[in-house]
């Protein structure tokens, strides 16, 4: 039993930050939830975020999400850009009054100390209009740089948000770097038994950003961008809103294929990013309208 | 007299809000202070990023008790109507008092509204003051936010003390109430402090590390970052922006020098100061001594012009850019050298990356990158910016070859397109052949709007054009060509330099130009305060330009060549035959009109914002039929000058009296006289073969008559002096002397006020009495040559 105590290192092993994130806001209430088993620009886009961000029911979630951001792939050669990373995602709904401390209180479980290091919340407000969403927070600098990002929900897929959620965004790569006081991401311990992140991500970094960039089937992607668009449309005609939101999320992360590719033109880019948006937006309202009686039966004040 | 003393805490409070924050705080307090009749006399509001404060020193205890007297119905009025006045002003029937008004006697009611306590006001005025807040942007919070009508603060409030005195001002909205408990930094001195009023409030947040003051935090940052810069040998940058949001951002602030690998000075310095400015609020250095260690160990190689492809080869010279930053933090750190450190590879890893796109950027001529300029639409009815580029290269050239832009225009000094950031420039384009600059602004422009699709300018947009001018160098570009791309956007708005050199002065002319009269061609033309395109700063750069170079352009004109390139550009998209209606609908006289209207209004505009007087300016405009600008503010110019002596005031009111004389007559001339044939228009008869005789008889008539008369010997002298001057002013104007014009017109003063003392205008004699008021149209018309002084005030 004694053995498998948690002996976790957060300063010295990438794996052992993350589980200490775990045990931390598992202790606050939270489910600790598994990453969405699809491609995705951010952790937002987890129907744990967007979906659950509306309605009036309390929500308490954690989980890391991989993130895929075609675009910012460098071939495994640049020490902070990768187009696979990790963020570690925090719902809180709603927004819990001490919701800073707890997230401070994070911090300093996994080692950063905030009289040691200069720990700043500056102005970053948010906005996806892909999802109709926006918000206000702030990025938590850490010695001048962004670690987190902090945001108070005020609307999701165009309704107003009943209650407010906080949302925490760890970028835990850099997170890591810091706290590990390594300058190149590949050079972070991944486990305290010497395996480095880039013995586990330089090779898919090197041919991720070739596939990206230079071999990624254009013809077939944006037959996949028609198809998931199809798609979505063909779920929302069948009231099945949470497969539309998929289709949805598939339909962004091919746009971002094809823009890493460089073949949709300035003027084709607001057409397509209107289009993945008409899709996101679809169904989250469908998504509400269809849980919206349920939710009035529970909390009687409550409107969408 | 208690001193009141008003916190509001909340999560950090954005820098750039906290201003604005300070003044409506200030505002709504004096609005409820007012409203509930307490005096406020010294008032101090402070802010940090994660409260507002307000004191208020020296309030009264309580309002002052009041009496009122209200007017009731007279005596004997109706039962029912008095007890009605004694309802409504609280007061029973034996408490009314009869007094006389006017001779009747009237009931009145004396009220007295008592004094109420101040705390008790104060309690009434915070909710109130919370809930009409106006933030830039507010937001919900919490769980209360599941209603929309929860309360909205610019980010969660967490805290209110309300301090009167010593005693709590008791209050409370959506669940925070209000006491004596603060919180002071929020990592050196996390837990709860009590404050015992305004007095201790200040000082007891110094203690728990939080300077309160927002101008002593300024000051401690301003101070302070000079005073590190100084101790590593430097010179500070100053930026009072940055200062102020730094202040913004921290409640202890403490500068901190970092330093940067010194091979990132190979990327142009306006690119490291913005990376560090607007990504991490540091501030940059210069180096106030030659570095030891440069090259060849000289004071100053002596940078060869050509051929070193590195933008900022000097860098090792007084006043360069030093590879240092200050950043501000917010604690005192237990090792400041951990904080620099996290800074330094914070700026390292965004400078590499500028640096990635000074080098991608480099790779490709701008001549490529100007290809990408085709996947751009500037306008959808007018191309994308490689068609803008087009028309402005021709334009540019036509422009030179026409001579409106001319190689001999001496670059003055303290403008742009003398001398560029590396110090290499030399030859001034004094040697040019109008040849030449036409090709050199072709090509200049060909290549303005390449560096919009570089990585370099994707990062940083305000970069555009400065970046366009290194790599122009870089590639060994004529200086000309570099120094136009570079400044081609200029003026931008009121007090930015204007450039003088004719390569830019050319690209940037024909740039605007293109603008404005593409989107009056295309009718996007500026309604009430809507200008989307920008078309009024367009029209500004214009005039600044024309102005400053004194160039000599018509405007209908170059607006038809303008909108002439646009039509050849619009033939390539729709066609020859479709172009033919397109232009006859889009290439109307009115255009002609309408952009030379519309620099000159905003040119009045401009002038009378210069302090120009706008009459005199409206005098010189309601001529009409100019539209060479820098003709048009001479003669205002001769103008303003002219009427300030006294032979100009004394010239304008012989004027005003003329005038005045005039249009009570209601006196029309000869022309005027025709009129009575019955025509609308007074002279449409006059080529009708059957009528014309019958006008020259009539107008022999009255010429003749004209000159039927001996005239007095004043009326005499100014139609002299009016023979004399009328003349000399047309000559003048001609030579565009207009100092000499206004000397023309100087000379009618004195036979214009002699003619009014001695000579009657109204003459017994009808054609007498037609023959001067005739002259005193000729004297009108006259003075109309030089400005239309019926819109002079005075």
């Amino acid at each position: 039993m004694s053995d498998l105590a948690p002996n976790r290192d957060p300063k010295r092993s990438f794996q052992d930050m993350i589980l200490t994130l775990h045990d931390f806001w598992s202790v606050q209430g939270c489910l600790i939830l598994q990453p969405y088993d699809m491609r995705m620009g951010a952790g937002t886009f987890h129907t744990a975020t967007t979906l659950r961000a509306l309605g009036p029911e309390p929500w308490k979630a954690a989980f890391v999400q991989p993130c895929r951001r075609p675009t910012d792939g460098r071939y495994g050669e640049n020490p902070n850009r990768l187009q696979h990373y990790y963020q570690y995602q925090v719902i809180l709904k709603p927004s819990p009054p001490d919701i800073q401390e707890l997230y401070l209180e994070s911090l300093r479980v996994i080692g950063v100390d905030p009289l040691r290091h200069d720990i700043r919340f500056v102005e970053d407000d948010w906005e996806s209009p892909t999802l109709g969403a926006w918000g206000l927070g702030w990025e938590v600098w850490c010695d001048g740089m962004e670690v987190t990002q902090f945001t108070y929900f005020q609307q999701m897929g165009g309704f107003d948000c009943k209650p407010v959620a906080g949302e925490l965004t760890y970028g835990l790569e850099r997170l890591a770097m810091y706290i590990q006081g390594v300058d190149n991401v590949y050079d972070l311990a991944f486990n305290s038994a010497g395996v480095s992140y880039g013995d586990v991500f330089l090779e898919n970094e090197r041919q991720m950003s070739k596939w990206n960039f230079e071999v990624a089937d254009t013809a077939a992607l944006f037959d996949l961008f028609g198809k998931a668009e199809a798609e979505c449309r063909n779920c929302l005609a069948h009231d099945v809103p949470i497969a539309a939101y998929e289709q949805a999320v598939e339909a962004s992360h091919v746009f971002n294929l094809l823009q890493a590719r460089g073949v949709i033109s300035v003027q084709e880019r607001a057409s397509y990013m209107g289009r993945v948006r008409d899709l996101a937006r679809a169904s989250c309202e469908k998504y509400a309208e269809q849980m919206a009686p349920g939710w009035q039966a529970k909390y009687p004040e409550w409107s969408l | 007299m208690p001193d009141f003393l008003l916190e509001l805490r909340c999560e950090e409070i954005p820098a750039r809000m906290q201003a604005g924050a300070r003044v409506e705080l200030e505002r709504l307090f004096l609005r409820e202070m007012e409203a509930a009749g307490v005096a406020v006399g010294d008032l101090t509001v402070w802010s940090t990023p994660r409260r507002l404060a307000l004191i208020a020193r020296g309030l009264p205890d309580a309002t002052q008790a009041v009496s009122e007297e209200a007017k009731g119905p007279p005596e004997g009025a109706p039962d029912a109507a008095i007890e009605g006045f004694c309802r409504k002003n609280g007061v029973t029937r034996e408490l009314l008092s009869l007094r006389d008004v006017k001779g009747r006697n009237t009931w009145f009611a004396v009220i007295e509204k008592p004094g109420r306590a101040t705390r008790a006001l104060l309690a009434e005025a915070i909710p109130a003051i919370i809930r009409d807040f106006s933030w830039p942007k507010s937001q919900r919070w919490g769980a209360a936010s599941l209603s929309t009508e929860s309360l909205r603060w610019v980010r969660p409030l967490s805290g209110i003390v309300a301090i009167l005195g010593e005693e709590l001002v008791d209050c409370a909205i959506d669940g925070i109430a209000s006491g004596y408990a603060t919180h002071g930094h929020r990592f050196h001195c996390p837990g709860e402090i009590t404050i015992g009023g305004a007095a201790d409030y200040q000082e007891k947040l110094r203690a728990c590390h939080v300077i309160v003051d927002h101008e002593e935090r300024a000051a401690l940052i301003r101070e302070g970052a000079h005073k590190v810069a100084a101790d590593a040998g430097l010179t500070l940058v100053e930026d009072e922006g940055l200062v102020i949001e730094n202040a913004g951002l921290t409640e202890w602030p403490v500068p901190l020098l970092g330093r940067f690998d010194e091979a990132f000075l190979d990327v142009p310095p306006e690119v490291i100061q913005l990376t560090a400015r607007v990504n991490q609020k540091y501030f940059v250095c210069t180096s106030p001594l030659p570095l030891a260690g440069g090259a060849g160990g000289g004071p100053d190689p002596g940078m060869d012009s050509r051929g070193a492809p590195t933008p900022n080869p000097s860098r090792k010279r007084e006043g360069d850019l030093a590879n240092a930053f200050v950043c501000t933090a917010n604690i005192t750190a237990a090792d400041p050298a951990v904080v620099v450190d996290g800074n330094r590879k914070v700026l390292a890893a965004r400078l590499s990356d500028a640096r990635f796109f000074w080098e991608q950027d480099l790779r490709k001529s701008l001549e490529e990158h100007a290809k990408g300029l085709e996947r751009i639409t500037f306008h959808e009815k007018l191309g994308t910016v490689a068609d803008k580029a087009q028309r402005v290269a021709k334009l540019a050239r036509w422009l030179c070859e026409e001579g409106i832009v001319k190689s001999g225009v001496p670059a003055q000094a303290g403008t742009s397109g003398g001398e560029a950031p590396g110090g290499t420039r030399s030859q001034p384009a004094l040697g040019l052949t109008q040849a030449e600059l036409a090709d050199l602004a072709e090509q200049a422009a060909l290549l303005c709007k390449a560096d919009l699709v570089t990585e370099m300018v994707g990062e940083f947009p305000e970069l555009q054009g400065l970046m366009g001018g290194y790599y122009a160098r870089a590639e060994g570009l004529p200086d000309e060509v570099a120094d136009a791309i570079r400044d081609h956007y200029k003026p931008v708005g009121q007090g930015d330099d204007v450039p003088t050199a004719p390569v830019t002065v050319a690209v940037s002319l024909a740039d605007k130009l293109d603008t404005l009269v593409g989107f009056f061609v295309i009718k996007e033309r500026p309604t009430g305060s809507k200008d989307p395109f920008a078309l009024r700063r367009a029209a500004i750069g214009i005039i600044e330009l024309i102005l400053r170079n004194k160039l000599r352009v018509e405007l209908d004109y170059a607006t038809a060549r303008a909108g002439n390139l646009i039509s050849r550009f619009n033939e390539k998209r729709i066609g020859a035959d479709a172009n033919c209606e397109w232009v006859s609908e889009h290439l109307s006289e009115e255009l002609f009109r309408a952009v030379p209207n519309f620099l000159a209004d905003r040119l009045k505009v401009q002038q009378r914002e210069a302090g120009v007087r706008h009459d005199l300016i409206d005098a010189v405009f309601a001529l009409g039929g100019e539209d060479d600008l820098v003709r048009l503010l001479a003669r205002v110019k001769a103008l303003q000058g002219f009427i300030t002596t006294e032979d100009g005031a004394n010239l304008l009111a012989g004027y005003k009296r003329a005038a005045n004389i005039l249009k009570k007559e209601d006196w029309h001339g000869v022309e005027g006289e025709i009129s009575r044939t019955g025509e609308e228009d007074p002279l449409a008869g006059v080529d009708d073969p059957d009528l014309a005789p019958v006008i020259a008889a009539k107008m022999s008539e009255r010429h003749a008559r004209e000159l039927s008369h001996t005239p007095e010997p004043a009326e005499a002298a100014l139609i002299d002096a009016l023979d004399a001057a009328e003349p000399r002013a047309i000559a003048a104007i001609e030579a565009e002397d207009f100092a000499a014009a206004m000397s023309a017109l100087a000379s009618l003063r004195a036979p214009i006020d002699h003619f009014f003392d001695e000579v009657t205008v109204n003459a017994p004699q009808e054609s007498v009495r037609a023959s001067r008021l005739d002259l005193l149209a000729r004297f009108r018309a006259a003075v109309h040559k030089v400005a239309d002084f019926s819109q002079i005030e005075g």
